[in-house]
C-alpha cells in the first residue's frame, strides 16, 4: 500500500503533511525547520545546538515548568534534533492528546522565551556532553574526518555541539537572533502520523500555525568541498582507551545526483548488506578484528559523506586500514558482482514496508521526502529508481567517489604513529 | 494469541497482527548469563554469535544474507535471562523465517575455524565497551553488589574465559540449552494463526527435545552493608551509579517499584529492545529538578528491568562539568532517602500511571516490538504476566509505592559506584 499522505501548505508558507494509520491510538509529530547546524554564524558553532536545549524552557505563556508538567503528564518525552540543515521537535503521543501537544509544541517552536536562567544550566550541560564527546574515540575520528573533508570552517565541518569556550560565550541575544533570522513559516514542514484522520489532523496544524507570520529567510550560503587530490591520514592518540576507532571516507555527491541511487546501493553492497557487507566479510567474518565495520552514505544538499567506520585493537589498526584499502580498490575496480547487485536491491525493495511500519518511521520518511523534494509518491517510486541501476552505474559511482588513493584517514584511540 | 506447547516442548505464541505485511519471528532460549559457571563466562553471548555461522542446511556465506533477500532485518541478543533470535519481513517469508530458527536450534556446526575468529570479534566487542566509562561503572557496579548469584559477572564475560574457552565448550554449551523444551517461538503479523502454526510444526516438529535441564538456584544473599566502588581512569567525566537490591518481575514489589521509578526519573516502559530508544519523559520528575535542574548532573536515568531473579534498579548520573561527585551523590541520596522516609504523593501516582499508560502503548509500535514483548515475559516469567501489567499498574496505591521504597532504598542494600575522571 503506498503512502500517499496529504500534503497541504498554509498561506504563510508551512507545509503540512499527514497520513492516518492504526497500529496503536497514538500519533507521531514530526516538527521540522530548515535551520541546523548550516544557520550558526561564522565563529558562533553549537548556537542553533544551544538553542535546541533551551527552547523548550519557557515561551511566551508556559513556564519551563508547566511545559515539563504538561509533556510529563502524558508520558511524553519531546526530542529536539540539531543536523546540518534540519531542527527538529519530535515526539509521540496518545490519539486523545494530539491536539493539545500540537499546540504546545507550536508555541514551543515559535514564541520560545529562552529564559537566561535555563540558559546558564542548559550550558553546563552542553558543556559536559563536548567533554564526554573529546574522550569518545569514535566521536573524535568522525569529527575529524568531517574537519578534513569539509575545511576552512564549512558547515559540515564544524562541531555541531561548538566548543565550550564559544559555547561559554553564548548569549540569549545570539540564541534569538539565530531563532528570528531562520525560524520562519516558509522553512517548516508539520508531519503528522498516527490514529488521526488526516483532515482533523490538517485543520489543527492550520489552526496552530497558520497565525504565523514572519518573512522567509535569507538562505544560507553552502558551497560544494574542495576536491581531495591526495591520501590524508591523522592520528589522534587516546592512550586511555582499549580501542581504536577507524573513520575513513570521500565527499561522494548530492542527494538530487541522478547518481545517487547507484551510489546507494553500491553503499549497502559495500558496507551494510547482512552486517557490514563487503567490508564486514573481510574485516569482521574472515579476519576476526573487529565487533563493528560499516559504511554510510550522507548524501545532502551538496556533496555529503560516505564514512567507513571501524572499531578495532591497536594491534590490528594497520592491517584493518590496508583491508579498507584493497576493498575500495577491489570496488573501483572490478564493481560488484551481479549477484551482490541483486541481493542489495532486493534488500532495499524488500524493506520499505518493514521501514515504514512505525509512525514515527513514516514522518522521518516524509520529512526528508519534503527535505529533497523527492514527491509524495517517493515510497511508490522507490522500487523503480532502485531497479533501474546497472552494474555499470555502480561502478561509475565507485570510480567517481572513492580511491585510496584520495582517502582521509582518521584513527583515534590507543595508537600512535 | 494462539498459545501451544508442540509435543517436544516447544512453547509456541501466535498473534495476528493485519496493520502491515509484516511477520516478526523470534525464537527465544531461556539461557543467559546467569546460567554460565566459573571459566565459561560470556559462552551465552559467543554461542548466539556462532548460530548466526552456518548450519546443516544454510552454509556459512548465505546466512545473514537469507532474509535480506526479502528485506528482512535479522538480529539476536543475549543478556542475563535469555538469548533470542528474530526476523522481520513481509508475511511471504514466514516459512523462510522458520526454517532459519529450525537449523538454529538443531543444526548450527561450530566449525573451529569460526569459533576462533569470532573469539577475537568477541575480545573486540568487550573492549569497545571498555572505551566507554558509563559501561564500564556499570559492569563494576553489578560485580561489586552481587556476589553469589549469576547476574555478578557481565554477559560479555570475563577477558580470561573468553581467551580460554574450546570450541567444545561451545558446541556442549548450544547443545544442552538450544533444545525445543527450552524454547518459545513467537509469531506476531499479517499472519492467520492456525496456519502459521501449521508451518512450526512443520519446522520444528521433528526436533527431538533434550535433557530436563539443572540449573544452578544460588540466590542473592541478603546484603548487609553498603558497598562501594570507585574506579579512577583517564577521562573527561566523571559517572555515578548507586544499585539496589529489587524485586523480580513476578513479585509483587516490582510494579509499585516500576511507579517509584517513574516518579524519580521518568516511566521508560518495559521493553528491553525498543524502550531505551527513547528518553523517558522526566522534566518533572524528583531526581532529574534535584540533579540536572540545580546544575550538579547533565543527566540522570533510572533502570528497573523485568528479570526473571531479584536483579537491581539502578540510577546514573553524569556528573556536570566542574561539579564533584560527592555533591550529586549527596543530592541524589538526599532525594531517595525522602522518597523512603515520605513515599510518593496522590498526584505523582496519577501521573506515573499515566506515563506508564501511554510508554505501554507505544512499546507496541511494531509487529517486531509486540512480539518481542510477548517472548521475552515468556522466557523470563509468563506472557500472563506481560497481558496483566496494566491492571496490576492500575492496582497500585501510595501505600505500595511507599512500602516498596522503605523496603529498597535503605543503605544497607545499596552499592555506590564512582567512576573518578583522572586527567
Amino acid at each position: 500500500m503506498p503512502l500517499a499522505p496529504t500534503r497541504t501548505t498554509l498561506d504563510n508558507g508551512v507545509t503540512v503533511l499527514a497520513k492516518s494509520t492504526a497500529m496503536t491510538p497514538a500519533v507521531s509529530i514530526n516538527l521540522t525547520m530548515r535551520a541546523g547546524s548550516s544557520a550558526d554564524p561564522p565563529g558562533a558553532e553549537g548556537t542553533a545546538w544551544l538553542l535546541s536545549r533551551v527552547i523548550d524552557r519557557g515561551t511566551a505563556t508556559r513556564s519551563a515548568a508547566d511545559i515539563a508538567e504538561e509533556l510529563d503528564s502524558r508520558g511524553i518525552a519531546l526530542t529536539i534534533n540539531v543536523t546540518r540543515h534540519l531542527f527538529s521537535l519530535v515526539c509521540t503521543c496518545l490519539s486523545d492528546d494530539f491536539e493539545s501537544v500540537l499546540a504546545l509544541l507550536g508555541e514551543i517552536l515559535m514564541a520560545p522565551s529562552l529564559p537566561d536562567a535555563e540558559l546558564a544550566t542548559r550550558k553546563g550541560e552542553v558543556i559536559t556532553a563536548i567533554r564526554q564527546d573529546e574522550d569518545n574515540p569514535g566521536v573524535r575520528a568522525t569529527e575529524a574526518l568531517m574537519a578534513l573533508l569539509y575545511p576552512d570552517g564549512h558547515p559540515y565541518g564544524r562541531r555541531t555541539k561548538g566548543s565550550i569556550e564559544i559555547v561559554e560565550g553564548l548569549t540569549r541575544d545570539r540564541l534569538q537572533a539565530l531563532h528570528a533570522a531562520h525560524f520562519a513559516p516558509s522553512e517548516l514542514t508539520a508531519v503528522v502520523v498516527g490514529d488521526v484522520e488526516t483532515p482533523r489532523a490538517a485543520a489543527i496544524a492550520a489552526d496552530v500555525f497558520g497565525g504565523w507570520r514572519r518573512p522567509a529567510p535569507v538562505p544560507i550560503p553552502l558551497s560544494s568541498p574542495a576536491a581531495v587530490t591526495a591520501r590524508r591520514r591523522l592520528v589522534i592518540p587516546m592512550m586511555n582507551k582499549s580501542q581504536a576507532d577507524i573513520a575513513y571516507g570521500f565527499t561522494t555527491m548530492t542527494r538530487r545526483d541522478p547518481a545517487y541511487y547507484a551510489f546507494w546501493l553500491m553503499n549497502n553492497a559495500f558496507g551494510q548488506y547482512a552486517i557490514g557487507g563487503r567490508l564486514g566479510d573481510s574485516i569482521r567474518e574472515r579476519q576476526g578484528m573487529a565487533y563493528y565495520v560499516s559504511s554510510s552514505l550522507d548524501a545532502n544538499l551538496i556533496e555529503g559523506p560516505l564514512a567507513i567506520r571501524a572499531g578495532v585493537g591497536p594491534a590490528n589498526v594497520d592491517r584493518a586500514i590496508a583491508s579498507i584499502d584493497e576493498e575500495v580498490t577491489r570496488l573501483v575496480r572490478d564493481g560488484l558482482t551481479p549477484k551482490e547487485l541483486d541481493e542489495s536491491r532486493r534488500y532495499l525493495i524488500g524493506s520499505i514496508p518493514r521501514a515504514l511500519e512505525t509512525n514515527a518511521a513514516i514522518a522521518n520518511f516524509l520529512q526528508a521526502g519534503e527535505f529533497f523534494g523527492l514527491g509524495l509518491d517517493y515510497d511508490a517510486r522507490l522500487p523503480d529508481l532502485l531497479g533501474v541501476v546497472t552494474l555499470e552505474h555502480v561502478q561509475a559511482a565507485a570510480r567517481r567517489a572513492m580511491s585510496p588513493d584520495r582517502a582521509t584517514v582518521v584513527i583515534a584511540g590507543p595508537y600512535q604513529e | 494469541m494462539l498459545v501451544t506447547t508442540l509435543d517436544n516442548g516447544l512453547k509456541v505464541l501466535i498473534q495476528e497482527e493485519h496493520t502491515a505485511p509484516l511477520a516478526s519471528v523470534w525464537c527465544w532460549y531461556k539461557v543467559g548469563s546467569k546460567d554460565e559457571g566459573p571459566g565459561l563466562t560470556g559462552v551465552s553471548h559467543w554461542v548466539e554469535h556462532m548460530n548466526f555461522k552456518g548450519s546443516a542446511n544454510i552454509p556459512r556465506d548465505q546466512v545473514k544474507g537469507i532474509i535480506e533477500q526479502y528485506g528482512g532485518s535479522w538480529n539476536g541478543y543475549t543478556w542475563i535471562d535469555q538469548t533470542t533470535y528474530l526476523e522481520t519481513a513481509t508475511r511471504d517469508a514466514l516459512d523462510r523465517m522458520l526454517f532459519i530458527e529450525a537449523e538454529r536450534m538443531a543444526s548450527c556446526l561450530y566449525h573451529p575455524d569460526d569459533c576462533e575468529s569470532e573469539r577475537t570479534v568477541i575480545i573486540s566487542e568487550l573492549q569497545g565497551g571498555e572505551n566507554d566509562p558509563d559501561q564500564l561503572l556499570d559492569q563494576e557496579l553489578i560485580a561489586t553488589a552481587f556476589k553469589a548469584h549469576g547476574y555478578r559477572h557481565p554477559t560479555i564475560g570475563w577477558l580470561s574465559d573468553l581467551q580460554t574457552m574450546t570450541r567444545d565448550d561451545l558446541y556442549g554449551y548450544y547443545r544442552r540449552y538450544y533444545v525445543p523444551n527450552n524454547a518459545t517461538l513467537v509469531i506476531v503479523g499479517d499472519v492467520a494463526q492456525d496456519e502459521a502454526l501449521g508451518r512450526v510444526e512443520h519446522y520444528f516438529g521433528a526436533i527431538q527435545p533434550g535433557a530436563a535441564l539443572v540449573r544452578a538456584r544460588t540466590a542473592e544473599p541478603e546484603q548487609t552493608g553498603e558497598r562501594r566502588v570507585t574506579i579512577r581512569k583517564p577521562g573527561t567525566t566523571a559517572y555515578l551509579k548507586v544499585g539496589y537490591h529489587a524485586p523480580a518481575v513476578t513479585e509483587p514489589g516490582f510494579v509499585p517499584l516500576l511507579i517509584l521509578d517513574a516518579v524519580l526519573t521518568g516511566a521508560k516502559g518495559l521493553n528491553l529492545w525498543s524502550s531505551f530508544r527513547v528518553p523517558p519523559p522526566q522534566r518533572s520528575t524528583r531526581l532529574y529538578r534535584a540533579l540536572v535542574e540545580r546544575g550538579l548532573a547533565s543527566s540522570v536515568s533510572g533502570a528497573l528491568l523485568p528479570t526473571q531473579d531479584p536483579f537491581l534498579y539502578t540510577v546514573s548520573v553524569t556528573a556536570t562539568e566542574g561539579s564533584s561527585l560527592a555533591s550529586a551523590e549527596s543530592a541524589l541520596l538526599e532525594e531517595l532517602d525522602r522518597a523512603q522516609r515520605e513515599g510518593i504523593t496522590e498526584a505523582e501516582l496519577t501521573k506515573a500511571k499515566a506515563q506508564l499508560r501511554a510508554r505501554l502503548v507505544f512499546d507496541g509500535d511494531s509487529v517486531t516490538n509486540v512480539a518481542h514483548q510477548i517472548g521475552y515475559f515468556e522466557t523470563i516469567a509468563s506472557v500472563d504476566v506481560f497481558t496483566a501489567l496494566p491492571a496490576r499498574i492500575a492496582a497500585v496505591s501510595i501505600a505500595d509505592v511507599h512500602a516498596a521504597a522503605r523496603a529498597l532504598l535503605v543503605s544497607s542494600n545499596r552499592t555506590v559506584g564512582w567512576f573518578a575522571a583522572v586527567a
